[in-house]
């Protein structure tokens, strides 16, 4: 069984108002000392056993449908098989 | 700081090496442009300046392509007492009575919207709302126009819902209520979708605020979101190579994402500062970023600013002096303050939030100076990237076609002819993309946050409350035909200012001010040309003969692909002024025993209509005469109806004609209609013909004398059509058809979900 995980990131010139809130957010906590926050999505995906090609239908899948290509980019692991 | 690893262009490194190939024709300049910028340094221009010129001599910026006949509106403009500032400034303001005035303005987000529905829309509102605040307004609502391509077609399935989205997003966030608008369906704006969003704002008459960077010595002061990347895309070949080994490939991408969070900030912060008149003057950062709002302050003031460039707080690592000028990254206002107050807006700022710093000086040299880590990048006189870019006086030439397409008329094209035909015909409009119900949009805006609106969508015009005590309000409509512009611009933008001006009207108020946004294809081709000319000419003609001015607007060219450009596009707003909005004139039909009657003539005007479109594909033929003497009655007349016993309910007719009318006021009021169409009328084109200047009007009981006579006074052609009645199911139409209420309502609603394939 291939387990694909795919991380889903805003493209790095992009703003992050989730990131920056998150920033915003840390000195409430007492830490001072972080200069940025990015906030993106991880997403896990099972194949079958039999799963052909599993890297392609991974990308097409991500690319297609995970991220959208003009503001994020993404990234495959493929764990095990 | 980190270490800088590149060299910058500096001035002095331009006048050292005059020879160095700068890209100025990949920034979009002409070789005479490019020419035209060393005569006015007298040297070659920085990397900076290069940057700088290219982006405010561009289309969007200068206008250089529409200057010449945008003229007219300054020329042909009514002097009217109300206007408080117009052209040329951020939003037209219009005085409501002599405490409060409020500003308005369209503005179209094209092709950023195209390239990323959602976050190209949401900016274009977030860019709409800032233009409000920096008149010193408080934003109150916005609404939209949007044409897509065809419905059916796969890519309106990407563009529609994130356009939708990104609009509902923005606006909900910031908490402004979305009052209305128009969405449109047309093959030719399949690879060039148009959203044009405006925004209305109100503020104390005392509260006007100025782009002049005035008072030599004060501060200049960059407040809101930190710079990035954003938006970049076109100075990009300005970079030195090492930006493309960060392994993101083509990482500039023209896209910004807004925060609708920041932007509420910015509101309640410039406000604020407004009010405890702590600022001079204000600009904010939109399109062009500080490129364009530096200019455009320091020209409009005493003509010299320093900056140090260092001091812009940064998003992304390594941006040089170029990116951080041509940034579009969104939420940013601009203010110049007197330095002694500057401490105390740094403070309020920082009370709520906001990023606020000191990033230059007003000065009397005349020159927009630019330092950056000390090293001077930019030296230029400001006027000449704000006022004196280039002007062109593009080649204008009839299209051809234009005979070809006047006599090829949808008049003598087949038409249903009995009872079943025409009642299936009303089914089958009321189904059309452009005439269905848009609640499947309308219903994902907030559209009554503030308490203050009292007419949304699905009525003519949306209007809103401005004072609790008084009740004073505004009324605002946004309308466009490109059908008709295309059959003929002069007549086709007159007819969209006269119905939006008839729109307002059927609420009950006074239209006072007009906003525009022209959508047009490539100037360059002197076909699309001539149609802007004409366009240009038949609002001004227009507005100087319904006596309301052009407050501003905008402009948006090269929409087209290829040679194929979209039908021209004028997009008009009007906003009028009610004196108390309980007076306003509802849609619907009243109550049972009411009379329904057509106020205007109906003629066998086809041409350009949704119904030889839907049933024909067809385009040819002259659209509709437009009367704007008879519009001006019409009004005046309506404003006098508005709120006495005499008129229960009004509803424009446009598109689809007068059954669409009817539909609409059947499923909106729950109510039937029992309708006799005059003796002779031949039943279709009384149905729908697209004749302007009509109204439907709703009469109780008793009061048709009191009508008919306010009618004939007028000179308005005035026609009983029959009765509103509780116990008709839907519509009657005698001798003719019967529709039930289920039956309308199941062609009519539900439609734009089903092609979305939901």
């Amino acid at each position: 069984m291939a387990r694909v995980v795919v991380d889903v990131m805003l493209k790095s010139e992009i703003l992050d108002p989730q990131g920056e809130a998150v920033l915003g957010a840390l000195p409430r906590l007492g830490v001072n000392d972080v200069s940025s926050v990015r906030i993106g999505k991880r997403v896990e995906i099972e194949f079958d056993e039999n799963a052909q090609n599993v890297e392609e239908q991974s990308r097409v899948i991500a690319d297609q449908l995970l991220a959208n290509p003009v503001i994020e980019s993404f990234s495959l692991s493929i764990e095990g098989s | 700081m980190s270490q800088l690893n590149v060299a910058i262009d500096t001035v002095g490194v331009a006048d050292a090496t005059p020879d160095e190939k700068q890209p100025w024709a990949e920034l979009g300049l002409k070789e005479d442009e490019y020419q035209r910028i060393r005569e006015i340094l007298g040297r070659r221009p920085t990397q900076s300046e290069l940057a700088m010129y290219s982006i405010m001599w561009s289309e969007h910026c200068s206008y250089k392509s529409s200057r010449v006949h945008l003229r007219q509106f300054g020329e042909k403009n009514p002097k009217t007492p109300r206007l408080l500032a117009g052209i040329g400034e951020n939003a037209g303001v219009v005085a409501i009575d002599e405490n409060i005035a409020v500003t308005f303005k369209v503005e179209s987000h094209n092709h950023p919207s195209y390239v990323e529905p959602k976050q190209g829309a949401a900016t274009g509102v977030g860019g709409i709302i800032r233009d409000i605040i920096a008149m010193g307004a408080r934003p109150i609502a916005v609404m939209d126009s949007l044409r897509f391509g065809a419905i059916d077609h796969p890519d309106t399935a990407r563009v529609l819902p994130g356009v939708v989205d990104g609009i509902g997003h923005y606006g909900n966030c910031v908490g402004l209520p979305n009052i209305g608008g128009e969405t449109y369906f047309d093959a030719c704006y399949q690879g060039n979708p148009l959203v044009n969003a405006l925004s209305v704002g109100v503020m104390p008459r005392s509260r006007l605020q100025s782009m002049q960077a005035s008072g030599v010595g004060n501060t200049v002061i960059l407040m809101g979101a930190k710079t990035g990347r954003d938006g970049i895309g076109g100075v990009s070949v300005l970079a030195s190579a090492t930006f493309s080994e960060t392994g993101e490939g083509d990482a500039r991408p023209s896209v910004q994402v807004g925060d609708p969070f920041t932007e509420k900030l910015l509101i309640e912060v410039c406000l604020e500062l407004f009010d405890a008149g702590l600022v001079v003057g204000v600009q904010d950062l939109g399109g062009a970023g500080l490129t364009c709002a530096l200019s455009e302050t320091a020209a409009a003031g005493d003509g010299g600013m320093h900056v140090d460039l260092e001091r812009v707080p940064l998003r992304a690592k390594g941006m040089e002096p170029q990116d951080i000028l041509a940034s579009e990254s969104q939420e940013r206002m601009l203010l110049i303050v007197d330095p002694a107050k500057a401490e105390e807006v740094l403070a309020r700022s920082r009370r709520w939030g906001l990023l606020a710093t000191e990033i230059g000086t007003v000065t009397d040299t005349g020159r927009l100076v630019v330092d950056f880590h000390g090293q001077t990048v930019v030296d230029v006189p400001p006027k000449s990237l704000a006022d004196e870019g280039p002007v062109y006086h593009r080649p204008i030439a009839e299209p051809n076609d234009l005979g070809l397409i006047a006599v090829d008329r949808a008049e003598t094209l087949p038409r249903p002819t009995t009872a079943d035909e025409i009642r299936q015909t009303v089914l089958d409009m009321a189904a059309s993309p452009n005439l269905c119900d848009k609640s499947w949009i309308t219903e994902q805006y907030d559209s009554s946050v503030f308490g203050n609106t009292v007419l949304g969508t699905p009525h003519d015009a949306g209007v809103v409350r401005l004072d609790e005590r008084t009740g004073v309000g505004i009324a605002i409509s946004l309308d466009g035909n490109g059908r008709f512009a295309r059959l003929d611009p002069y007549v086709g933008a007159q007819l969209s200012l006269a119905e939006a001006y008839r729109n307002v009207a059927v609420t009950g108020a006074t239209p006072i001010a007009i906003s525009d946004c022209l959508n047009f294809g490539s100037p360059e081709d002197p076909h699309v040309m001539w149609q802007f000319e004409r366009a240009v000419t038949g609002i001004a003609d227009g507005a100087q003969k319904l006596g309301i001015p052009v407050t501003g607007g905008n402009v948006s060219f090269y929409n087209q692909t290829g040679r194929d450009a979209i039908h021209p596009t004028p997009v008009i707003g009007v906003l009028g002024v009610i004196d108390d909005v309980a007076r306003r004139i509802p849609l619907g039909l009243g109550k049972t025993g009411d009379t329904i009657a057509l106020v205007g003539t109906t003629e066998e005007e086809l041409s350009g209509s949704e119904w030889a479109s839907v049933k024909h594909g067809h385009l040819g033929g002259v659209p509709p005469k437009v009367d704007l003497d008879h519009e001006m009655k019409l009004a005046e007349l309506l404003s006098r109806l508005a709120g006495t016993e005499q008129l229960a309910a009004a509803h424009d007719l446009s598109e689809g004609g007068l059954a669409q009318a009817l539909v609409e006021a059947i499923c909106f009021s729950g109510l039937g209609a029992q309708i006799l169409l005059p003796e002779g009328a031949d039943a279709f084109t009384y149905l729908f013909s697209e004749s302007s200047g009509r109204v439907l009007v709703v009469i109780p009981r008793g009061q048709e004398l009191a009508v008919r006579t306010a009618c004939e006074q007028r000179g308005l052609p005035i026609t009983p059509l029959g009765v509103t009645d509780a116990n008709t199911d839907g519509l009657h139409l005698r001798d003719h058809f019967d529709i039930g209420r289920e039956e309308l309502e199941a062609s009519w609603k539900g439609r734009i979900g089903l092609h979305l394939g939901e």
